[in-house]
């Protein structure tokens, strides 16, 4: 890792320190990102064509293998559900217990973010921040990254390592390590879901699908790219 | 005024408040950031174009330095 004399008087340090602790993993850029997209895709492909087309050719036999063809067409669809749903956990919380740690870990939470992100995080506990992979939505343990054109997402698990952390100051932290180094952040993180952006939506919690609506709007209009 | 903020189980703690003109208060915040890097802590400073930069030696003149824990995948 280099490290960099800035103008403070401080030594900034190029690249997120975390990534020391998953040294097998290459630097995430671009492409690599777009090609864990292309892999998310074909893996569901070569888990529903086959059973698809097994379900079909049942259904064909037959009335009585037609049951079993059923079946395996509702295998079929559940199956790129489930990942979704997957997907969606990464932004469930805890409900945000009122305590005074929580009041303060929100207040500077709120410092750290734009109006439009306060506002998004008061109407949907998500927070909206824009980088330079697309449009991101951070929980308290995990993210979801909408790529440029707003048509596919990437889910991603990943938590502050402290204990007993209010959800707004897990929310920080995200938040802090994503703009120190975003390709860093990635990198990092466990890819859990990445595929349609209509599929996510129909497993979030509503005023999570609220989040996403505005983050795939803004991810559509490039809005606030670095 | 500058300040040294910590992220932690209490929302967030004041470790210290410096000026740039005064060498002392400088010093011991410099020596409080110090303490919480050896506790694993990394320090962040908030830039204006909203990115953040890490440091390991605490800025003179940035107006807020935060530490934060570190992350990991889930």
């Amino acid at each position: 890792m280099s490290t960099t004399a800035i103008d403070r008087g401080g030594v900034a340090l190029e690249g997120l320190p975390e990534h020391a602790n998953v040294p097998w993993r290459p630097r995430a850029d671009e492409a690599a990102i777009i090609q864990a997209g292309q892999r998310w895709t074909r893996s569901m492909l070569a888990h529903v064509v086959p059973i698809s087309a097994t379900g079909l050719f049942f259904m064909l036999l037959g009335p009585v293998p037609a049951v079993v063809g059923l079946i395996l067409l509702a295998h079929a669809w559940a199956i790129p559900e489930l990942y979704a749903n997957r997907g969606a956990g990464v932004l469930r919380s805890r409900r945000p217990v009122a305590s005074t740690a929580e009041g303060r870990a929100l207040l500077l939470l709120g410092d750290l973010v734009s109006d439009e992100a306060r506002r998004v995080h008061g109407e949907t506990g998500l927070i909206l921040e824009h980088g330079k992979l697309g449009v991101w939505l951070l929980a308290e343990a995990g993210a979801v990254l909408v790529a440029p054109g707003g048509r596919r997402v990437f889910c991603y698990c990943v938590k502050a390592t402290g204990r007993d952390l209010p959800t707004s100051d897990r929310i920080a932290h995200l938040l802090l390590a994503l703009r120190c180094d975003e390709y860093g952040f990635v990198t990092v993180a466990n890819l859990g879901f990445s595929g349609a952006t209509w599929r996510l939506r129909r497993r979030l919690a509503p005023e999570h699908r609220e989040a996403l609506r505005e983050a795939t709007r803004a991810a559509v209009q490039g809005l606030g790219y670095r | 005024m500058p300040k040294l903020i910590r992220l932690d189980q209490t929302g967030h703690t004041m470790l210290a408040e410096w000026s740039a003109d005064d060498q002392t208060t400088f010093e011991a915040a410099a020596a409080a950031f110090r303490a919480q890097l050896d506790r694993g802590y990394f320090g962040l400073v908030s830039l204006s174009d909203g990115r953040a930069e890490q440091v390991t030696e605490l800025p003179v003149d940035a107006p807020m330095v935060i530490l934060r824990r570190p992350i990991a995948g889930g």
